[in-house]
Parts: structure tokens; sequence; C-alpha cells
């Protein structure tokens, strides 16, 4: 018998024992009748709601199979190694896409990693007290700017002036130099690969830091003065201590930042140039998972154009959920650690 | 106040011969090491320390005993000019370390540092193998050659008597040994960089009684090269370890002297109060 | 002392490159705030507010976009937060030891940072397909996918914040558990339950991707749930990337709009985060 069904039973004999008299015993007694079922009306909910949320990640994982089959069927794994996109003889590839969501996303990683870690640094270890709040708080909202704003942005303002400030030199310094002149070639649009990463790095680089700050926070201090008091500079307790102390959730935000980056739709969708194809070079236009699917869904006709498209996001939602899983993963084991 | 100057106290060094039975100290060796002046020390606008002017005699052991929240490690972490890492903290006065005083804001606190070491209350290993543990400060100041260096960590481990127990897994990583062995890795550290002044916070507070007495044992022998100053709550620990013990009470220093004299006749009643246990 | 002199010109180095990723970081946003208060306040009129989108090289305004955005918000936020709250009260009362609750949290934090554009997929193979057409419901359902990780996370994290003394007193007083979290735990952790249904909200005023396939877009004012509805950011991206100036110029005050929005939600759960005692 567990808990409830003693408390059930004691709770009914006493509406039995005392029915017959009335009493203020007798209503409070179904009163608690009444309460147990209650009780166990709301448990029951919380827990459908529960396994509701959890049979949603399933649904959207089915619905994406489900959508994903006329194309599989038609094309295999060419799908993941072709690079022909062609609505016309409905010849779908997904190799321009893969490539381009995962070259931008490396781009943005490349540059919001540093940044990020730097900005965690100066917040834990250089920034005068009265102003870590606030410049913390500002660097969030740069994370809470909603995707179409750096889109939009991205395209009237960064693509303009990357081309013609940046990419300029970019291609001069790079243009006798054996490998990386193929990196960075060809006329300067503004817009592409290259511009993509970069806004991406814009969003992304508030969660490396944040979760950066957040374990850089977690290094008991007599730690760091320990450093500290064997002769180190600021940046050699940061280096030898700090960061190899929290490797595991430095690992885990950047994890998280990629998850994300690797996702994003509307700002690449603005300045990436939507072309289906793979260029070596870093300032060429390109495509991405994400903003072929934005550019083209709803304008799909025939259900092999739109099959391909479910597939191409179920390709993404695997690799996001595979990524963001490790992530998840790596956080959980340091919240382990401290006892969380 | 017992009035402490930087002149060493005649009267107290006489008491002292007669104190002791065996080996007393000649007058040449009571030359303070550090001397602490008139030091006034705050945490934003709250006075912690008020006046204190003690000396650390060279190759000696200094305890400072007293109750929780005295100002005994306070008093410590100036000496390593620790407390600069946290902006809101700031001392006045004088600590003059072979006639320079550290507090000057033109002292270069890294340089200091690597003078002056310092053990905290827990262990802190570094999360690197035992090896780097010990090399760690080493290298921050010179290039060695791979013998030298290990040459260098294996006087350092065997001067923090723990070589034996680890010379075998010194890849291992520092985080695998135990309490007793950490706080001694943290010493071989220490000693390692070969300072003049090693600050003890409390180094047993943490540990088995076993792991007590082993480095109290390498504390005595830690005197024969280093200048030691050693905060602790245990009077008894105190009174076998140190030569001086100097009592300190709500921030101020109430009494200073050597430590067979605090313990059996002390001077003042605030000092008798703590050592008989009536309050603290 | 040449490895010192090394070793203190390297410190500045590297903490100079940390100085300088505050203020690129800092910069951009001064910049893209900057650029949205120029170019969006340049459209802004009472027009904006009492017009409809306008056919292309005309003006007008963003009535049913706006309209469209605040009724989508609404109902999304109206979905998500109750069955949010709900599995976050599962998980940190009922089931707080659970395997379920374990699994779930899991699988919850990555739906939180989960492509948006995916939930917009999986509604449009629910909902429009057999429906047979677009509706503001679906683009309402969509937001409301997306609401849900946010409000259960953060409802978790309140609930679990509130200590259990709290509860063992309840219950002491022979109240049922329904009521110890209805009227105690909720009510102690209410600033917290409000700060994420704001975060939630911030959130999806932004979200695009999932409205492109089930609420699509409206030229015209719509209140019919279903029927295609308008969208701020679904104007945007339409108006953004055609050339015509004058809907350039609508979508930066649509964004305009937007960032606003956000902030000023951002800021109001800030200020309830601080009011709540020390976390």
């Amino acid at each position: 018998m567990t808990q409830g069904d003693r408390e059930n039973a004691v709770a009914s004999n006493l509406a039995i024992d005392n029915a017959e008299l009335g009493s203020a015993e007798a209503r409070l007694a179904t009163a608690l009748v009444g309460f147990k079922l209650r009780d166990n009306a709301f448990h029951l909910l919380t827990l459908a709601a529960a396994w509701t949320v959890l049979i949603l990640l399933g649904g959207v994982i089915a619905s994406l199979v489900v959508g994903s089959l006329p194309a599989i069927r038609a094309f295999g794994l060419n799908f993941l190694s072709t690079e022909t996109w062609n609505p016309v003889t409905e010849k779908f590839g997904a190799l321009a896409p893969i490539y381009g969501t995962i070259v931008t996303s490396l781009i943005a990683m490349a540059i919001a990693v540093p940044v990020g870690l730097g900005i965690a640094i100066f917040l834990t270890e250089l920034c005068p007290y009265a102003l870590r709040r606030p410049i913390g708080i500002a660097i969030e909202l740069l994370a809470g700017i909603p995707s179409i704003i750096y889109g939009i942005w991205g395209l009237f303002v960064l693509a303009p002036f990357l081309q013609e400030h940046v990419q300029p030199g970019l291609i001069s310094a790079f243009a006798n130099v054996p490998v990386l002149s193929g990196l960075f070639a060809g006329p300067p649009y503004g817009i592409g690969v290259l511009t993509a990463g970069v806004i991406l790095a814009i969003m992304v680089l508030p969660i490396v830091s944040a979760i950066s700050r957040d374990v850089f926070e977690t290094v008991p201090a007599v730690l760091k003065e320990a450093a500290h008091g064997v002769g180190c500079t600021t940046w050699e307790v940061v280096r030898s201590v700090v960061i190899p102390y929290t490797r595991v959730g430095l690992i885990g935000g950047v994890m998280l930042g990629l998850g994300r980056a690797l996702g994003e739709t509307m700002a690449v969708t603005f300045v990436i140039g939507n072309a289906h194809k793979i260029s070596p070079s870093l300032l060429s236009p390109g495509t991405t998972i994400s903003a072929t699917i934005a550019n083209e869904f709803t304008e799909a006709v025939g259900d092999l154009y739109t099959s391909a498209l479910i597939e191409l996001g179920l390709i993404l939602f695997v690799i996001t959920f595979f990524i963001l899983a490790i992530s998840r993963y790596l956080l959980m084991r340091l919240h382990q650690r401290e006892g969380r | 106040m017992t009035g402490m100057n930087d002149v060493p106290d005649l009267a107290q060094g006489r008491a002292a011969e007669e104190a002791w039975t065996a080996g007393a100290p000649t007058l040449s060796n009571l030359k303070p090491k550090i001397s602490v002046r008139d030091l006034n020390f705050y945490y934003g606008d709250s006075l912690a320390l008020k006046s204190i002017s003690v000396p650390l005699y060279a190759h000696k052991v200094t305890a400072f005993i007293g109750p929780s929240g005295c100002g005994k490690s306070t008093l410590l972490r100036v000496l390593n000019r620790m407390y600069d890492l946290y902006p809101n903290q700031r001392a006045e006065g004088e600590v003059i370390l072979d006639g320079v005083n550290i507090l000057r804001p033109e002292q270069d606190l890294n340089l200091l540092r690597a003078r002056v070491g310092m053990v905290f209350q827990k262990p802190t290993p570094f999360p690197m193998s035992i090896h780097d543990n010990v090399a760690f400060g080493i290298k921050l100041y010179q290039k060695l050659p791979k013998a030298e260096l290990r040459d260098r960590i294996e006087a350092a481990l065997v001067q923090a008597a723990l070589w034996g127990e680890v010379k075998d897994k010194l890849n291992a990583s520092g985080l695998s040994l135990s309490g007793g062995q950490q706080q001694r890795l943290c010493i071989a550290r220490t000693v390692a960089l070969q300072p003049e002044v090693i600050l003890l916070d409390e180094p047993c507070s943490a540990l088995d009684p076993i792991s007590t007495a082993k480095i109290e044992e390498t504390i005595d022998e830690l005197t024969e090269n280093y200048t030691i100053a050693m905060v602790t709550h245990n009077m008894q620990q105190a009174a076998r370890v140190s030569e001086h013990t100097a009592f300190m009470y709500l921030g101020e220093l109430i009494e200073f002297g050597v430590t067979a004299q605090i313990f059996t006749s002390p001077e003042k009643k605030q000092t008798q109060n703590y050592i008989t246990g009536r309050f603290g | 002392m040449a490895i010192y002199d090394t070793r203190l010109r390297r410190d500045k180095f590297y903490l100079g490159l940390c100085y300088a990723s505050v203020v690129f970081g800092l910069g951009c946003l001064a910049i893209i705030l900057a650029t949205l208060l120029l170019e969006g306040v340049r459209g802004l009129s009472p027009v904006v507010f009492t017009q409809m989108t306008p056919p292309p090289g005309s003006g007008g305004g963003l009535l049913n976009a706006i309209t469209g955005s605040l009724i989508m918000t609404f109902l999304g936020v109206a979905l998500g937060t109750p069955l949010g709250m709900l599995a976050g009260t599962y998980m940190a009362e009922y089931g707080r030891h659970s395997k379920l609750t374990i699994v779930l949290r899991f699988i919850n934090d990555i739906l939180l940072s989960a492509p948006s554009i995916v939930i917009g997929l999986f509604v449009y193979e629910v909902m429009v397909v057999k429906m047979g057409h677009f509706s503001a419901l679906a683009g309402a359902v969509s937001l409301a996918i997306i609401v849900v990780p946010v409000v259960v996370r953060t409802t978790e994290d309140m609930l679990l914040l509130v200590p259990d003394t709290l509860r063992e007193a309840a219950s002491a007083l022979g109240l049922p558990r329904a009521i110890v979290i209805g009227m105690v735990a909720y009510r102690a952790a209410r600033a917290g339950l409000i700060t994420g249904v704001l975060l939630a909200i911030a959130r999806i005023s932004g979200e695009t991707a999932p409205l492109l396939f089930t609420a699509l877009n409206n030229q015209f004012f719509s209140t019919n749930l279903n029927a295609p509805m308008s969208s701020l950011p679904a104007v945007i991206f339409q108006f953004a990337l055609s050339p015509y100036k004058e809907w350039q110029q609508l979508a930066w005050t649509g964004a305009l709009l937007i960032t606003l929005a956000v902030l000023v939600l951002s800021v109001a759960a800030r200020v309830l985060q601080v009011r709540r005692p020390g976390k």
C-alpha cells in the first residue's frame, strides 16, 4: 500500500464512520476525499503535460521523416553528395546547403569563441565591479535581438561596409599567397559566406560569453589566489588555471553556440546570396540549409521539391540535435561536479 | 599594547634566553625579515586592522593566534599583497621586507609573491600533474634544462616530505592525492620557487591528525631556509611549532612575544583569557 | 630579467585583446541599435499604425502586420504557457527525482535551442497540410511550440528555488499537494514565473522562420484565425529583400518596432529578477 492509498483509506473510513453523525468532522472527511481527488487530478494533469512535451519532440522528428520519405526514396544517400539543385528537372542534392551551413558556422565559431572568451575574461577578471552587471546585460542584449533584425542590418549595413572597406583589402592581401588566395578570391560582393559567418559570430558570441562567464565564476577564489601567490600575472592565472579548470563547461558553451549557429535562419538568409553552389572562395555567395528552406519552401511546386526541402530540414535537425546533446551532456557533467 | 617597534626588544630577547633551556637564540639571530609598522587595513570603509606593528624574525616561525574574525588571515594576506586582487580592500602603513616597503604603489607584485609564498587553508593543487604543479612556479622565472628542472622538483618534494610518496607517479594529476598530500604538494610548489618567506594560512585546519603531524614536521625543517608566518586556530599547534607568537583580537595586536612566555605567563589579561579558553 | 619582461608583455597583450573583445561586442550592439533608430524612426508616423501594408511603390503602414503579430503572439503564449508551466511543475514538484524528469530536462534544453525553422516545417506537416491552407492558428501553434521549452525551463528553475521548508510548512497544515503548489510554491516563485513568460514573449516576437510556412502573410487586414495572417517579421522579410524604397523603409520601421518590444520585455524581465530577494 502506498502512502496515497493509505491516506485514501483513512479519509474514506472517516467519511463513512462519520456520515451518520453529519457533524463538522464528516464534512471535513468528505472534503479530504475531495482534496485527494483534486490532488490526483492535478498530478495527472502535470504528468500529461510532461509527456506531451516529450511527445512533441518525437512528433517533430517523425513528421520530418515522413515528409522526407519521397525524397529519400528518390535520391537515397546521393542526396548528401550531390551539388545539383534543379527544381525544373527535379534533381536535388544537399551538398551545397550542407557545405554552406558548416562553413558559415565554422567561421562564426572562429570569431565568436575568442571574442566571447575575451569578454568573459574581462567580466570576471578585469572589469570594475560596478560595471560588471551593466556590461554583462548589454552583451546579453545582443543575444536577444531577433534574427531578422540581424538579417536586415547585415544586408543594408554590414554587407556594404565589408564590400567597400574589408573585402577589397582581403582580396589584395591574399592575392599572391599560394593556398589562401583561393579562399579570398573573386569580386567583392559584400554578401556571401564570409559575411554570413560574421553575422552569425555576432549572434553567437553572447552565448559563448555568458556560459564562459558562468563557468569562470565557479573557479574557487582560493585557487586563483594560489596562482597569483606564486607570482602569476593575471593572464597566466587565466590560461594556466581558470581555463583548464573550466574546460568541460567551456566546450559545452561553445557547442551550444555552434548548435545555434547551425540552425540560424533569417540572418543568414539575408546575407548569404542564395546560390546553390560550392565555391572555394569565402567571398562568394552560397547557401545554407535553413536559408534554402526559408527562401524556397513557399514556392516549391511538386511533392518531390517539397520533400527534398523537408529532408534538408531533417538533416539540419539531426545535426543540431547531436551537437546540442553533446553540449547538454558536458554542461550537465559540470553541474554535477559542483554538486548543484 | 606591548608597544612593538621595529627594533628587536632586548628585554624580551634576554627573557627568551632565560626561558629556554636549550638552544637559546642569541641577539644576532633576532633580525626581523619583515617589519610591519602601523598597518591599517580597510574593507571598503570599515577598518579591519588597527595600527598593527609586529616583526617577523628571520628563519623563525611566527604564529598568529586569536578568535575568528580577529584579522590574522587579513594580516597575512597583506604580507604578499594578495588583497590587491580586490578593489575595495586597501592597506595603509608600512610593511618592510629587507629594507623596502612592499606597500608602495611601484612594488612589482609578481616579483614580491615569488619571494613571499603562501599556502592556503584549503589545499589548492592546480589542475595538472604533480610534476607540472611543482614545476609551475619554476618555469615562470627560469628556463632550466630538463635534468636540472627534475632535480629542483625532487628537492622541493623532499622538502615538503612528499617525495617518497609520489616519486613513482609524478605524472598523476595533483587532484588524485589525499588532502594531506595535496597540502604538502602546495608546500612543495611554494618552496620550489625558493622564496624567502612562507605564509601559512591555517594550513592544517582541513586535514586529519596524521597529515597535520607530517606537515608540522615539515614546517620545522623549513625554518632552516625560510622565514615562516603561520596563522592557526589551534593553540597547541602554535605552541608546538613556533618560536614567536602574536595574539590578535578584533583587528588589534594584543600581545607579541616568545611563544613559551605567551603560553605560560602572558602579560595581558585578554591573552590569558583566550589561552585558557574563556572565549573564542 | 628577459623572461619576466616577456611575461609582462604577454600579459598586457592578451588582456588588451580582452578589452578589444568587449569594445567589439558593445560596439556591434551600439551600431545595430543606432542604425535601427536612425532608419526606423525616419518612417515612423501615425500612418504606420493606421494603414495596411501597401502594394509595391506606394506608401502605407503596418497595421495588419502589427495586429497579426499581436494576435499570434498572444495566442502562442496563451497556448504554450499553460503546457509549459504544467510540465515544469511536474518536473519540480511531483516528479522531481523521476526518470521522466531527467529525460525531459535533457530534451527540453535541446528543444530550447533547436532551429525554429524545423518547428515551422513540423506544424506545416501536421496542420497546414491537413487543413489544406495556411492559417494564423497554425502560426500561433508554431509559436506556442517555441514558447513551451522556455516556460518549462524557467518554471522548473523557479519552483526549484522555492525552499522545501515552505512546502513542508503548508503540508503540515493539512493542505493537499495541489494547493501547496498552487498557493504556496507558485506564489513564492511568481516573479520568476512571470519573468519566464516575458522572456518567452521576447523570444517569439522576432521569430520569422516558423511563421513563413504556417501563417504565411496577408496583404490585408484580417483577424481570421483560419486564414493566412500578416506578421511583422514576415512583412520585414518580404519588404527588405524587395527593390522598392517604400517597402524597405517600412521594413526598417517594423524592425525598430520589434526591437523596441523585445528590449522593453527583456528589461522588464531583468527588473523583475532584481526585485526578487537575492538569487
